[in-house]
């Protein structure tokens, strides 16, 4: 921003931890779902388990308008190329969430097909365990993101 | 319970009929390949068989036995309610059948999937494409001869996707190993606790 080349750092900082503060609190999600973690996924989203409490509500259909990358579910190493396809379109600040067992480490699928781990594909910001994990822990793996938004920058 | 409709089988066919089995309730026969298509198309139309929905067809990697692959084809009579299983045994280095696309259409994915995942091919498929694989891969993967790690990534991966194992190669030793370690650990223990001191005496000095 070049806002701090003209105004004094105090008025900078107030400034970046207020955008900051914005981004975290309205992450546009673009879900890349593939398997079964997205019932619970859709469990955290919905009334019970509101999500909407954070501000991370709105799905994103296109990976342009899209500020999170939440991968759901096993990758299968057929996929790989359009998942990186969809990670390249997006628009920076941009971050990733690994969703259950299967896309953090491959989970219980450890063959010639899945990918273990969609770390090995696109950088990964933050990593929900679980198999799949229930919608507390997906909340839990939001908030630390929201922590990681709000240290970063 | 329909081993009377095998039982028709073997006396139309005599002795292409290769086996018989009964096993959990499932009678099976394994039939030739060469009279595949006959014996199917006669499960179909035969008044008294009426085999007419194909509800699975698969196939069984026998890794060093010869024949090597086997096809199974299970078979249900709607209207009489009664459920038969066909093999065919092939050799592995020709390991080709005949396709009963046109009779079952659906046959046509299952097929695909087999020659996929095996390697055997149909002859007279109207669509031989890979299936579930992508068109770089190489090899069979549900063959018992393909590793069950082994991937080809499509992508450059940014790091190893699994580590690799460390060998066993000195498995009674470590116990000695264990002992001494505890040892090693007890007078680390002694020199850490020495250091502390040492660091206070070398700060006031």
């Amino acid at each position: 921003m070049g806002v701090d080349q003209k105004m004094p750092e105090v008025t900078t900082t107030t400034l970046d931890s207020l955008v900051d503060w914005a981004r975290k609190y309205s992450i546009y999600r673009y879900p890349f779902v593939t398997a079964s973690s997205d019932l619970e996924h859709m469990s955290a989203a919905s009334d019970s388990h509101d999500m909407a409490r954070f501000g991370a509500e709105v799905p994103s259909v296109s990976p342009k308008h899209a500020d999170l990358l939440l991968v759901v579910g096993a990758v299968n190493h057929k996929m790989a190329p359009y998942l990186r396809a969809i990670y390249e379109q997006m628009n920076e600040p941009r971050w990733v969430v690994a969703l259950g067992d299967a896309a953090s480490h491959g989970g219980p699928y450890d063959n010639y097909s899945t990918v273990q781990g969609v770390d090995k594909i696109i950088p990964v910001d933050v990593h929900i365990p679980g198999n799949p994990p229930g919608p507390e822990q997906i909340l839990d793996g939001l908030t630390k993101l929201q922590q990681k938004i709000e240290s970063k920058n | 319970m329909s081993k009377s409709d095998i039982k028709r089988l073997s006396r139309k066919f005599r002795k292409k009929v290769l086996s018989t089995s009964k096993q959990f309730g499932v009678d099976a026969a394994t039939v030739d390949r060469e009279i595949l298509r006959e014996a199917i198309l006669y499960l179909r139309d035969d008044t008294k068989l009426l085999f007419d929905y194909l509800r699975e067809i698969t196939c069984v990697d026998h890794h060093e036995r010869e024949p090597r692959f086997e096809i199974v084809y299970v078979f249900y009579s709607m209207s009489r309610k009664k459920q038969v299983v066909i093999k065919t045994a092939l050799p592995e280095d020709d390991a080709t059948v005949d396709s009963i696309c046109d009779i079952f259409g659906a046959a046509n994915w299952g097929e695909r999937e087999i020659s996929d995942m095996y390697g055997v091919k149909f002859q007279g498929h109207p669509d031989p494409r890979r299936i579930l694989m992508y068109e770089e891969f190489e090899g069979h993967p549900l063959r018992k001869d393909y590793g069950k790690q082994n991937s080809q990534p499509r992508v450059a991966l940014l790091a190893d996707e699994r580590e690799p194992i460390e060998e066993e190669t000195q498995a009674p030793d470590e116990e000695p190993e264990e002992q001494d370690s505890h040892q090693a650990e007890e007078s680390d223990s002694a020199e850490e606790t020495q250091t502390p001191d040492e660091g206070q005496e070398e700060s006031d000095a």
